[in-house]
């Protein structure tokens, strides 16, 4: 087991300086997620216009493969369609079952691949992104 | 007692995880078994089995007699006054439940209070929030010192003459804080209280003893003490069992049943609806016939020199916060290690063989208390040993210059 297949320098570097950490206005798809076994937690805001994610940004407290997870998610989900946004989650969800999954749009999220090989972690990896699918699905 | 040998009585021990040897240091969430244990259950299975209380045939007297066996031995373990006060349950969660939903909701109502503490487990706060709101209870908490241990004034303070419960975890499964039980009961008796004692943290590594405690309630989980999961005990005091409602129902609990009514069997089978956990009795009791041909005493010895160790040895880690106080506990140790999350401490510990809990340990509002999202754990048992130690201390200056270097 290589630690550096997990704490890659990418994640880490996510970790250290999150993009999209912060809150939008009262309006913004809000969506609060816990991780209930682990504690991790995550507060998800979008805004969602005509079909796009507008906006995306997050705030929470996690160990750092969620919180890089959730620095990645709101930057790669930024500008894309909804439906976009969710085929991205779908492949991001084959990236944790270890399926070979290339990430054209942000190549950055190819750095969690590692994830798979510590099943313990894949569940703060997908925080983010289930928040992400739960934001969309209240929205419609 | 030496836990180099003891080590080698346990099978899972010996084994490499990711290329290390194993040092497994999550007992307070579960322990590992020994071969005597595994080989009961086993034996339970190979030449026993069959349904308990009802069978004519050889084997049905067999596994009843295994069955309640078992009873008389959790007995003798806690000193109870006799095996009709041990109800057999899934753990201790099941046990705590029972009390709440049968005792507590029939002698609790608006005004009266129930009384814990900030540091219970999960397992020991939402039955007593839920009776609350069930029957208009006040849920009240006896205050916390800094260092995480109770003042004895405080629940003087807290507990009055409207106080029908009081539920204690006897040990801390975060802070390793010994809890004064017994002064406690005594005030809660005084204010003509109940006291049910959580004893899943303490049971597995000290000499518990219902009697001299005097509480009213004990429930105990067997897999936290070297015996199989999904099998616990509730002692109660008989008189107090004897006045209780079931909460479940079906075969094996009643004496007779019409159409339109029932009635119980005797104490203890009438809280045991349904055929009961017989294999899993049977490795509880292989599991208190080996604690207690060690000693518990011994054991709490053990654990208590391994403790004070890594207490002394991990607060040499710059930058290490422990939780809880240096004396006064039993075999573990919670902290974290500057900004790193305990989930990343714990991967890289399980990257060096070592097993250790990070979370919130189902102690969501102790967290709050402590003023952190989670923590690590490292905690001990008989077969634990100095070197143990020494894997973590040194795993932990790894983790931390390689998340140093990480995030810089």
């Amino acid at each position: 087991m290589q630690l550096d297949d997990l704490y890659r320098r990418v994640i880490m570097d996510h970790y250290k300086n999150p993009r999209n950490r912060g809150t939008l206005e009262d309006e913004a798809v809000t969506i609060n997620l816990n991780n209930p076994t682990c504690g991790d937690r995550i507060s998800l805001q979008m805004e969602l216009e005509d079909g796009i994610v507008k906006q995306a940004k997050f705030t929470g407290e996690g160990c750092s493969i969620s919180m890089s997870s959730a620095s990645m998610m709101t930057d790669a989900v930024k500008g894309k369609t909804l439906d976009k946004a969710l085929e991205m989650a779908e492949k991001f969800s084959g990236l944790m079952k270890g399926e070979p999954v290339e990430f054209d749009e942000y190549e950055d999220l190819e750095a969690l691949s590692g994830v798979n090989k510590f099943p313990a972690r894949i569940k703060c990896a997908t925080l983010a992104w289930n928040a992400l699918r739960k934001g969309i699905e209240s929205s419609k | 007692m030496n836990a180099k040998e003891i080590r080698e009585l346990f099978p899972i021990l010996h084994q490499e995880i990711n290329g290390h040897p194993l040092v497994y240091l999550d007992n307070a969430a579960t322990s590992q078994k020994p071969r005597s244990v595994i080989d009961a259950i086993n034996h339970y299975y190979e030449w026993e089995n069959s349904n308990v209380h009802r069978g004519v045939h050889t084997l049905g007297s067999r596994a009843t007699d295994a069955y309640e066996g078992a009873r008389e031995k959790v007995a003798r373990f806690l000193n109870a006054s006799s095996a009709q006060e041990i109800i057999f349950t899934r753990g201790t969660t099941t046990a705590l439940n029972l009390v709440a939903s049968s005792y507590a909701r029939s002698v609790c109502g608006e005004g009266d209070e129930i009384v814990i503490t900030p540091m219970e487990h999960h397992s020991n706060l939402i039955p007593w929030q839920q009776v609350a709101k069930a029957t208009g209870a006040t849920l009240k908490y006896i205050p916390m010192q800094p260092d995480g241990t109770i003042e004895v004034s405080d629940v003087e303070k807290t507990i009055t003459e409207r106080t029908k419960v009081v539920s204690v975890m006897y040990v801390s499964n975060v802070l390793g804080v010994i809890n004064p039980i017994k002064e406690i009961t005594a005030i809660a008796h005084r204010n003509g209280a109940v006291m049910v004692v959580d004893g899943a943290q303490s049971t597995p590594h000290m000499k518990v003893d219902v009697r001299d405690l005097d509480c009213d309630f004990y429930a105990l989980s067997g897999h936290k003490m070297c015996g199989p999961t999904g099998i616990g005990a509730l002692y109660g005091k008989k008189a107090l069992l004897e006045a209780m409602e079931p909460i479940e129902f079906g075969g094996e609990m009643i004496d007779h049943v019409d159409l339109y009514d029932s009635t119980w069997k005797e104490l203890p089978w009438k809280f045991e609806g349904g055929t009961p956990i017989i294999a899993g009795a049977v490795g509880l009791g292989a599991a208190i016939d080996f604690l207690e041909e060690i000693g518990l005493d011994a054991i709490d010895r053990h654990e208590a020199e391994l403790a004070g160790l890594a207490y002394d040895r991990l607060s040499e880690i710059d930058g290490i916060t422990i939780y809880g106080p240096r004396e006064g506990r039993v075999g573990l140790v919670t902290f974290n290690l500057d900004d790193v999350h305990p989930h990343d401490v714990a991967t890289v510990l399980d990257s060096d063989g070592i097993a250790v809990r990070a979370g919130h340990h189902c102690c969501q509002p102790l967290m709050r208390w402590l003023e952190v999202s989670a923590t690590a754990r490292a905690s001990f048992y008989l077969y634990n040993t100095e070197d143990d130690v020494d894997r973590l201390v040194s795993s932990l200056i790894k983790t931390k210059e390689f998340f140093g270097h990480a995030i810089g």
